[in-house]
């Protein structure tokens, strides 16, 4: 069954979605069940370890693998010339670089050291000696438009991407204010607590894959054919994954390096990720420059929006991250004359790929600093001024937003939820100030990513088995499809067992990026329980010779309006009806193409800055998704925790630290790249909407991912403009930048002062 | 160089692993979480940093939590090792495990063998933590899904029920 042909849900037919229940794996986790990819152990398995570039941009002059090869327990070292027949980034550039081949960053692959045991094959990938021809380095993509830059791969011709509509010149001449600046955001990148990587078993001509991926999948489609195998042949398996964030969102080289070494030796290998490798070769947040202005009339209407913006993408392109930058400003806001120019430049770093929110926090952060400054030189309260522009519909498309007053809604609650028009203390004591801020996003993700199947049978003692091959990220998949699929047949969950996170568990689902897993498979899972349901009917009216129209399912039996038949209770039922497989099949095929389905929001953040340390702490924050029908509060309040848990690292402590005339990243780990720690955290309240949008599928549930996290650097920013006067256009705010930013105007004043005296 | 080259050097050790005594061998240079992942075949501490920063390794040693990758397995013979896999009573929960799935006070789950193994530290130290106290037995265990808060909840309703009962 299609889910186009499903009515919508409606309150009456919901008893298990929208309640707390417990997440369904979660006693797996505590016990430390749960089994990671690292956590495969098969007979006879032996480990690769990655040997890396030492330097940031060169050639290979040669690699001597004699050495490495000579310790025992080494069973083989792969090199490029070992593998050439395989092609990797764009696919394009080979797997490993051959000798004579180039190496584009530190940290990009040269060679796969197997051996019995890690610490072997750790220690024989130290001795693996490569000589490297240096070529000219640019890791500051500032320097890419001077007459000395060198011409990395992909900056051959560096495009400006031009989006927007209307003339915005002219819309600037208009303009009673504009407000505008050059903003920079840094590279940010994932640290999934899990490593990229997996364990590989070739056999024959197939292949098991148990890896940590957001798309088992992509990875069985892009493997295979880059090993010309039938999709049928390769089986990827991902049960558990420790962490994503949209840095899995596609199949990296460990796991392709893992099966090409499996093929070569004959057993199983594992290779994983160090946690250097993966803060140089794993993915990241590429770094943006944005230029941006903003015209307005003088009660606040926005009559133009110009950006200019630069990313720094890398040396490679991977699918994901710059590719929405241009959204907010084009999206997020009424305004009829909006233009967007986009460079993406390569760098001799590691690639970029999708991390959550991938360009909208980049430019959100912007284009809510803006709008805040924008309210207070206007004189206007910040919540109002983003109601006086309010969209309500795509301007790109010219088609209404699925639900168009979402936002509204979203602004109502977090200006509710946050006291926001009571007093607020500002000067706590003399060397603490304390402000708050308000941000709003848009995200585009909410049309879901179809096409996504599912089935679902009974088995002969009626209870129910269904069948998927999405993946659950720890964001909860298996419990609130199973709760779907629970109100869909009205059984209850007890006698439910869903699998997903194995290609070979059911049809075909796509990747889990960008918040589209719920709207995507909640639609199909429902679709594949009612015609599951369907089919227990039209078994049930063959097997007793009755008309089926007289019959019905209540979860519990299937019974007839004719007093002459039984109650057929489903257990006995489908013994009965055994051996045939009652089941259903389901599909989400189709987005909507008369709205533009988004599920955007708005947060209030909170914080001291202390004025002799420059320390900035958040002391709260209050975000309000329109994630649409919320299945389970409990598991979309853990999605809250994170967002602004993150959002408060982007904000404040993560960076990538690039010295440019070492071509180095100077922090690839987790003592100098600083992530959120539990002492980072404050009060947290999720002002949550739970409007189901019917308009975006036949759920009303349009994901929640990456909403909580997208306004909150921006939130922070403008807090901390209200405490201290002072803008950042730079992230994160570390204590460094506060000091400076201090102390720079402490010395203007004195400056202002002397002049007077003077004068 | 030549030591890089030189054979493996194994040796047995006996560690008391979640109350059982047990044999194992090691590879001289095998820290303590090699040793409970691979010689016991107990994955739930995890690697993630393996430079003592992120706590997914976190393990009991004679009752203290330690990051086990910066403790040499052949350090530990003769002592006693606490896994997650050692805190319930067989199939029963402990009542940290229960309140950690009560609160949801995790999401992908990697990191939380450490930080269960860190406020089991905490637990056996110390009859009445407080607030303070549990935010403390955490800061050294970091978790990317930011479950923190749900985190500190859950260790508040269990180490509460504990003192009320």
């Amino acid at each position: 069954m299609r889910a186009a042909e499903l009515d919508d849900l409606t309150e009456a037919d919901v008893e298990r979605v929208g309640t707390p229940i417990r997440r369904i794996d979660a006693l797996d986790k505590v016990t430390g069940r749960a089994r990671y990819s690292a956590d495969v152990s098969l007979p006879g398995q032996l480990v690769g370890v990655i040997v890396r570039s030492e330097r940031p941009h060169a050639t290979i002059a040669s690699i001597d693998i004699s050495a490495a090869r000579s310790v025992e327990g080494v069973v083989v070292v792969v090199i490029g010339d070992d593998v050439t027949d395989y092609r990797w980034y764009e696919d394009d550039e080979p797997l490993l670089p051959p000798v004579g081949g180039t190496v584009r960053f530190i940290g990009d692959d040269i060679a796969v050291v197997v051996a019995d045991t890690e610490s072997i094959a750790r220690r024989a990938a130290a001795l693996v000696e490569v000589a490297y021809d240096d070529l000219a380095v640019m890791t500051d993509v500032e320097r890419a438009d001077d007459e000395d830059a060198p011409t990395l791969l992909g900056n051959e011709d560096i495009a400006v991407d031009e989006e927007g509509r209307g003339d915005v010149e002219t819309a600037f001449d208009r303009a009673d204010i504009v407000v505008e600046g050059s903003f920079r955001t840094p590279i940010a990148v994932h640290n999934s607590m899990e490593p990229h990587g997996g364990v590989a078993d070739w056999r024959g001509d197939q292949v098991d894959i148990y890896t940590s991926t957001q798309g088992i999948n992509d990875v069985r489609e892009q493997l295979a054919e880059r090993l010309g195998v039938e999709h049928s042949h390769v089986r990827v398996v991902c049960e558990y994954m420790g962490g994503g964030f949209g840095a899995k969102q596609v199949p990296w080289k460990p796991t392709m390096l893992a099966v090409l070494a499996s093929k070569i030796t004959g057993a199983p290998v594992k290779v994983m990720n160090d946690r250097r490798s993966e803060n140089l070769a794993a993915g990241k947040r590429n770094a943006t420059i944005q230029h941006v202005r903003i015209g307005a009339k003088s009660d606040g209407t926005v009559i133009g929006i110009d950006a200019e913006i630069d990313t720094e993408m890398g040396a490679y392109s991977v699918p994901g991250e710059a590719a929405a930058v241009e959204g907010p400003y084009l999206y997020l806001y009424r305004c009829d004359d909006v233009r967007v120019r986009t460079r993406r430049i390569r760098s001799n770093l590691g690639p970029a790929v999708a991390f959550r929110g991938p360009g909208y926090l980049e430019s959100t952060f912007v284009l809510e600093s803006l709008m805040d400054e924008l309210a207070k030189k206007l004189g206007i309260d910040p919540i109002e001024l983003r109601r006086r522009n309010h969209a309500g519909s795509d301007q790109q498309d010219d088609i209404p937003w699925s639900h168009p007053e979402g936002i509204l809604r979203s602004y109502e609650r977090v200006e509710e939820a946050s006291n926001w028009v009571e007093a607020f203390e500002r000067e706590p004591s003399r060397r603490v100030r304390r402000g708050r801020g308000f941000a709003a996003h848009d995200w585009l993700a909410a049309k879901a990513m179809p096409p996504g199947h599912a089935t679902v049978e009974f088995n002969f003692d009626g209870s129910v088995h269904i069948g998927l091959s999405s993946q659950d990220l720890g964001t909860g998949t298996r419990t609130v499809l199973s709760q779907v699929a629970a109100d869909a047949m009205g059984i209850d969950m007890e006698h439910i067992r869903l699998s997903l996170g194995d290609t070979s568990t059911g049809p075909p689902a796509p990747t889990s990026a960008g918040s589209t897993t719920v709207p995507t498979m909640s639609p199909a899972v429902r679709a594949a329980a009612v015609a599951a349901v369907a089919d227990l009917l039209d078994a049930a009216a063959e097997h007793l010779d009755v008309d089926r129209s007289t019959l019905t399912f209540d979860g519990s039996a299937v019974t007839s309006s004719d007093p002459e038949v039984d109650d057929q209770p489903l257990a006995e039922l489908c013994t009965d009806l055994s051996p045939r497989v009652v089941h259903g099949w389901g599909s989400k095929e189709q987005t909507p193409d008369d709205v533009s389905p988004r599920a955007q929001g708005s947060a209030e953040a909170e914080v001291e800055v202390d004025l002799d340390t420059g320390e900035v702490r958040v002391t709260r924050v209050v975000v309000g998704p329109d994630c649409g029908r919320i299945l389970n509060q409990r598991l979309a309040d853990s999605q809250v925790l994170g967002g602004v848990t993150q959002g408060i690292g982007f904000a404040l402590t993560e960076r990538q630290i690039v010295d440019h005339r070492l071509g180095a990243v100077m922090n690839p780990d987790l003592n100098e790249y600083l992530l959120p720690t539990v002492s980072d955290t404050c009060e947290i309240v999720h002002a949550a909407l739970d409007i189901p949008d019917l308009n975006a599928n036949v759920i009303g549930a349009k994901g929640i991912g990456e909403l909580p996290l997208l306004p909150v650097p921006a939130a922070i920013a403008n807090a901390v403009h209200d405490a201290i006067g002072l803008r950042f256009r730079e992230l994160p705010i570390t204590r460094r930048r506060v000091l400076d930013a201090l102390s720079e105007r402490d010395a203007a004043a004195a400056n202002s002062n002397d002049e007077k005296e003077s004068a | 160089m030549s030591t890089d080259r030189a054979p493996t050097q194994h040796l047995t050790v006996n560690i008391v692993v979640n109350g059982r005594s047990r044999h194992t061998t090691v590879e001289a240079g095998d820290s303590l979480l090699t040793t409970v992942r691979d010689g016991y075949r107990l994955t739930g501490a995890k690697p993630s940093c393996e430079i003592g920063t992120c706590g997914a390794c976190t393990v009991l040693l004679d009752d203290e939590a330690v990051y086990s990758c910066l403790v040499l397995g052949a350090e530990c013979d003769g002592r006693r090792v606490d896994t997650v896999e050692g805190l319930g009573d067989g199939s029963e929960l402990s009542p940290l495990q229960e309140a950690f799935i009560e609160c949801d006070a995790l999401q992908c789950g990697f990191c939380t063998s450490g930080q269960l193994m860190s406020l089991e530290g905490l637990r056996r130290a110390n009859d009445a933590p407080t607030s303070i106290d549990i935010e403390r037995a955490v800061q050294g265990n970091l978790c990317r899904c930011g479950a923190y808060r749900h985190i500190l909840e859950a260790a508040e309703v269990a180490f509460t029920a504990r003192s009320a009962s």
